[in-house]
């Protein structure tokens, strides 16, 4: 007996045993309105503290109201969704989250994207009795290279916390202070700086009201694009073209790449070039590094380090500075496709505009907020300039567009500026997860074993699923590849590592629920897991029109290499295309 | 209904002992005295001569019902932990007693550590369970000690350890400190706080008794149920369910606090009228006073009045009468309390104390609090009244735990018993009692003043003028309520209404 | 330390001690000691139930009167802490409340030692299961 039967709203219905309430709901296409719940279909990511009680439901039999989120169905069980006793539940539990909630929508960075301000709306509320009087909470304003925390707007739903801890087992946030006084935030109080916090921005991408945002750079892009002394370049990820639509009404999924190039050429921007450009770089780089402890591996070298780990996402790179200093070493010292961008535009580029460094703006336009964060880290600055100025976020762009007048639906389809727009299909895949691991397959297959590949799509690397597991045959020599996505999941395989229990040879690793394109820069999926498939979609189907879809046959990159860098891990690629890593552990004092 | 005393003469003592049987009689450090009167044979028996069946069995006809509050019965609780199979469980005694004004299981972990161990030991045999937790609050040092001793004194006599009574039954018992937090008394909290998380209610089910401590089968009971054990094994159930009502089984003990002549603890058997707890035992109001309410359930409960003090104190009857058991806290108040007032004490009890997870008692609970506190400021309108009601409803019906669920009831009981109090506030602006400092006036009684100047020369505020020997005026708009010029008037001149 | 293995070694623990014990008052049993619990719950300390143990002890020892003095817990009186319980040889035992050191000093010498009778007897007022 694992089906249970229960009647809401006068429908009866039969579901699995262990159903919650609003999920049972849904089967029938009630909709209870939830606040605090959240819910990433397919990715195990469920939030559900009760802790909102918005969407409270009448249970006959039971004296007070059940929340429906959290609420397990039972054989006979009758439920009332809409009475007018949970009506004025609803609306009072809501005044009560309001009272404590400040009115500022008109600037709220989240306005218009506010789950607290949709309910509001949904729920009719006019007026909260007893503002006047009514004491709000209040807390300092808390801000860092990424992301900025107003908790006087947290209404404590604990998604950020969820996800800090259960899915990328961080441990930078965690409920403080009880009662009135309860927030979400780093221990002790202190700085989201001074934490362990990976700047991955799944809290913001998370959170339902303006408590957690980025650190917005719009007005520094729009201070750049006026500046008549500035040539500005952009560069876009690839996970940004596949999402952006959304942000104007287009549905999930709808890839807008030449109508962003065209949006961004009539922003202003002297150049509008292509991360994927850089990704191509990066693969030639980190395949080439990868090939090269292969092979030493394979002669019979002890001390390489093996398995290999990809080192494009900065949230992760912050992740094992932070908690696995000791195995630093071990990723790929290839530094990110955003920062190679930036390095090559202020170097080879600008010698090729004969521009001052001085006098170049680098604007990378990211799916991502650690990218803020990656792009002021010191050892990417020369002489205190950046290689790369300014990140902005895919949401920023959209405002930024949406400033400008300028509607993207309606905008031509343009190409990306030459030389460094150019890009291969493997590129276009690094926005998803298991991307960045098949596009160095392609390349270092062919360059390991001479020989062409016939399919250059290995759905084996492909999926959501939290960890896979694949081992691709290079001619006779099987490679075993492993890659996570979520950084909870990255621990897991890092844990194995250290154990000396791994069987990998290279791992791919992105911190964000389905790689970049579920990044904390992204427009807000709202707890839609559909809507990040629909993205990885959009790319997969992008690479597949791209007519050149590996990175070591992209012309540029291999002009690339003959006018300037020499070939992959030269000398000269060594000093602008590789980092090295830092140990950030800290131990905190307790006095 | 009558009160069953059971095998107990009916005598002049209202009081029968059994949680406290040893309490101020036995030297609790001395582990020797507890078992001259006849501790630990009640562990014995068990393991020598019972199936764990038969223990729950025993405790279930014993009709004993949790004393932490809810009244939940024991051996139910016992059986259904029982019956959830693990390869660890856990006895938790619940020590985090918070309550204002209650301290029953403090005295009984200071007066009688070994009968709340002893009792451990036979729930972890009848549950199967070989761990045991005292959660109890770090604030309490004395009782931590004396446990501390028990057990140290225990496992020496071979009555916590391995193989007790040389049966296969191991059980062994730890303490763990809560660090003061009421929500802490939730069962749910109270074993979040025990691993080392935030001390925050989850939703039941699942209970404890399915996943508790570590995720493992768990009972939790407080002090007071426990320390009612041993004597229940020793005694036989049969003797024990003669005592007390149909539905509320042997004694309940309360610490009296508040207006009454004798504060103190009390044990009365279940049945016993408030008004025998309250005259008899307690001596009556002090400095004969005007009885006005009893406040029994502490946060989570309600006042009562007048027409309840014959009410036979047990669970139903209480939570009947718009208040409820709780853990034995009963504060007694006097024509001088204002009702306005104790609803806000609460409150502000209760602010203080909610862990903040869910929006109702977060939130909910502060606005109710500060429109109490409008109301006593003579800021209350009288559609207050009726948004005080619906907050406190909603905030029951919608909060996530028994904290919340309860933390209306002051206002709720207040509002139902003493509506007139309120009334009196928002549209008079007085407080019948005298108690809100905001709502009285100093006046100057003509006939009695005799304009010695001496008022207006301690007023801190300059409030008061007036020739010399000529009657003084106190200008409301100025005066702070101090009271300083009353103090000083020699001539009754000066009064407050 | 015998462990305790069987409930015959409880029994007999338990009458080994009962011939060193008296039960009634729980103290040690010597015939002709008065004997004093002192209420030593948290209330009773706070009330100054320690310096009046303290006192006790040292006052009955200098005034060479034969007495057993020992802690025990609240005895549940709180309106009249500290709290003490004194029984002479052969007398039923009578609890004292509010003692402070000079009642202490006063109930030594007017009541233990010439058996006049004093203010502040705080009368029992229940049952135990024993009876």
């Amino acid at each position: 007996m694992n089906k249970v039967k229960l009647t809401i709203d006068d429908k009866q219905i039969e579901v699995e045993k262990g159903t919650t309430i609003y999920k049972a709901a849904k089967q029938l296409e009630i909709e209870i309105p939830v606040l605090c719940y959240m819910n990433l279909e397919g990715l195990n990511i469920e939030n559900k503290p009760g802790g909102c009680r918005i969407c409270v439901v009448e249970v006959e039999g039971r004296n007070n109201l059940a929340p429906s989120c959290s609420t397990e169905v039972w054989d006979g069980m009758v439920v009332h969704t809409h009475t007018m006793r949970v009506i004025n539940a609803r609306r009072t539990v809501m005044e009560f989250i309001l009272s404590d909630h400040p009115k500022d929508c008109l600037t709220c960075a989240k306005s218009g994207n506010c789950d607290l301000q949709n309910m509001a709306v949904k729920l009719g509320i006019r007026e909260i009795p007893g503002q006047e009087y009514a004491e709000m909470s209040k807390y300092k304003t808390d801000f860092s290279p990424s992301i900025i925390r107003e908790l006087d707007k947290c209404i404590m739903c604990r998604r950020c916390e969820m996800m800090c801890n259960d899915f990328q087992t961080v441990g930078a946030l965690s409920a403080f202070h009880r009662g009135f006084q309860a927030a979400v935030g780093p221990a002790f109080e202190m700085d989201i700086e001074d934490s362990p916090c990976t700047y991955c921005g799944q809290c913001v991408a998370v959170c339902p009201t303006g408590a957690l945002t980025e650190k917005d750079h719009t007005r520094d892009v729009i201070n750049a694009l006026s500046d008549p002394t500035k040539k500005v370049i952009v560069q876009t990820a690839p996970a940004v073209r596949a999402a952006l639509g959304e942000e104007f009404g287009m549905e999930p999924g709808t890839l807008v790449t030449g109508k962003m190039v065209s949006a961004l050429r009539r922003l202003g921007f002297d150049y509008v070039f292509d991360t994927d450009f850089a990704a191509d770089l990066t693969i030639m780089e980190e395949g080439t590094e990868l090939l090269d402890r292969l092979t030493k591996f394979l002669a019979g070298d002890k001390k390489v380090k093996l398995p290999i780990l990809t080192s494009c996402c900065p949230a992760w790179v912050s992740f094992f500075e932070h908690n696995f200093p000791e195995m630093k070493d071990i990723p790929s010292t290839a530094r990110s496709p955003q920062q190679m961008f930036g390095a090559i535009a202020k170097t080879y580029f600008a010698d090729k505009i004969s521009t001052k460094r001085e006098d170049l703006v680098v604007v990378s336009i990211m799916p991502c907020l650690a990218k803020k964060y990656e792009a002021q880290r010191d050892e990417f600055k020369v002489n205190g300039n950046p290689d790369v100025d300014f990140s902005i976020s895919t949401r920023e762009l959209a405002h930024l567009i949406k400033e400008a007048n300028l509607d993207l639906n309606k905008l031509p389809d343009e190409d990306f500026d030459k030389p460094l727009g150019e890009s291969s299909g493997a590129a276009v895949i690094f926005g998803t997860t298991g991307g960045v691991i098949e596009a160095a397959v392609r390349t270092a297959y062919e360059l390991h074993t001479g020989i062409k590949l016939d399919k250059l799509d290995f759905e084996q690397l492909r999926g959501f699923e939290a960890i896979r597991k694949a081992t691709v045959d290079f001619d006779g020599t099987p490679i075993n590849i492993g890659i996570a996505h979520g950084l909870g999941n990255a621990r897991k395989l890092l844990e194995e590592i250290k154990a000396g229990k791994s069987e990998f040879h290279a791992i791919e690793i992105m911190s964000c629920p389905g790689g970049c394109i579920g990044g904390g820069g992204q427009p807000t999926h709202h707890g839609d897991s559909s809507i990040l498939k629909a993205r990885a979609k959009a790319i997969y189907a992008e690479d597949a029109g791209k007519p050149i879809r590996k990175s070591h046959e992209n012309p540029y990159i291999i002009k690339l290499y003959e006018e300037f860098l020499g070939k992959p891990m030269s000398e000269k690629a060594h000093h602008l295309l590789h980092t090295c890593y830092f140990d950030k552990s800290r131990k905190i004092e307790i006095d | 209904m009558i009160t069953n005393l059971g095998g107990f003469k009916m005598s002049q003592h209202k009081q029968i002992r059994i949680a406290l049987n040893n309490c101020g009689v036995i030297d609790p450090e001395n582990i020797k005295e507890y078992i001259a009167r006849d501790g630990y044979v009640a562990l014995g028996k068990c393991l020598t001569e019972m199936k764990p069946q038969d223990v729950i069995n025993e405790i279930k006809e014993s009709g004993l019902r949790g004393r932490g509050g809810g009244g939940f019965p024991t051996g139910l609780k016992w059986e259904i932990a029982s019956k959830n199979h693990a390869d660890q469980k856990y006895v938790v005694c619940n020590a985090d007693e918070g309550d204002p004004g209650a301290f029953m299981d403090r005295s009984i972990l200071e007066g009688d550590p070994h009968a709340v161990l002893e009792a451990m030991a036979i729930c972890g045999y009848s549950m199967g369970a070989t761990k045991g937790l005292v959660y109890i609050r770090a604030e309490y040092p004395l009782a931590i000690k004396r446990l501390k001793v028990a057990i140290e004194q225990a496992r020496e006599y071979g009555l916590l350890g391995k193989k007790l009574f040389e049966t296969d039954f191991d059980f062994d018992i730890e303490l763990r400190y809560g660090a003061g937090a009421f929500v802490c008394g939730e069962e749910t909290s109270l074993i979040h706080s025990m691993e080392g998380l935030r001390g925050e209610p989850t939703i039941k089910p699942p209970y404890p008794a399915e996943k508790g401590y570590l995720g493992k089968p768990t009972n939790v009971n407080n002090v007071e149920t426990y320390a009612n054990i041993p004597i229940i094994l020793r005694k036989g159930a049969s003797w024990f369910n003669k005592i007390g009502t149909e539905k509320s089984k042997g004694t309940k003990v309360f610490a009296l606090a508040g207006k009454v002549k004798n504060v103190g603890l009390v044990e009365v058997p279940m049945g016993t009228t408030l008004r025998e707890v309250i005259y008899e035992i307690g001596g009556g109001i002090e400095n004969d006073k005007k009885f006005k309410a009893v406040q029994t359930g502490g946060p989570s409960g309600g006042c009562l009045t007048e027409k309840h003090l014959d009410t036979p104190i047990d669970f139903d009857n209480l939570l009947a009468a718009g208040s409820m058991m709780g853990s034995g806290g009963m504060i007694v108040m006097d024509e001088d309390n204002c009702m306005v007032s104790v609803a806000k004490f609460y409150l502000d009890f209760t602010v203080e104390e909610s862990c903040g997870k869910c929006s109702p008692c977060r939130i909910g609970n502060k606005r109710l609090y500060e429109l109490l506190d409008r109301i006593t400021q003579g800021k209350g309108e009288l559609s207050d009244l009726q948004r005080l009601r619906n907050m406190s409803l909603v905030i029951k019906d919608t909060s996530l735990c028994g904290l919340g669920q309860t933390s209306p009831n002051p206002v709720l009981s207040t509002l139902d018993n003493f509506y007139d109090e309120y009334l009196a506030h928002v549209t008079d602006k007085k407080c019948p009692s005298g108690e809100c400092k905001d709502l009285m006036t100093y006046f100057v009684i003509e006939e009695n003043c005799v304009g010695c100047t001496a008022c207006a020369r301690v007023c801190p505020v300059g409030a008061i003028t007036g020739e010399k020997k000529e009657v003084h005026y106190i200008n409301p708009e100025i005066c702070i309520k101090c009271g300083a010029c009353e103090e000083r008037c020699k001539f009754d001149a000066i009064i407050v209404k | 330390m015998t462990k305790i293995k069987t409930l015959a070694d409880l029994e007999r623990i338990k009458n080994e001690l009962r011939s060193e014990l008296d039960l009634e008052s729980g103290l040690l049993n010597s015939e002709n000691a008065v004997k004093i619990k002192v209420g030593m719950g948290t209330s009773g300390i706070a009330s100054g139930a320690k310096d009046v143990m303290d006192f006790l002890i040292e006052a009955l020892e200098k005034r060479n009167i034969e007495a057993i003095v020992s802690q025990t817990g609240d005895m549940g009186y709180s309106y009249a802490e500290p709290t003490i319980e004194v029984q002479k040889p052969g007398k039923d035992p009578v609890v004292f409340g509010d003692v402070d050191i000079k009642k202490a000093d006063l109930i030594i010498e007017k009541y233990i030692k010439l058996g006049e009778e004093l203010q502040g007897v705080i009368p029992v007022n229940y049952q135990t299961i024993d009876n």
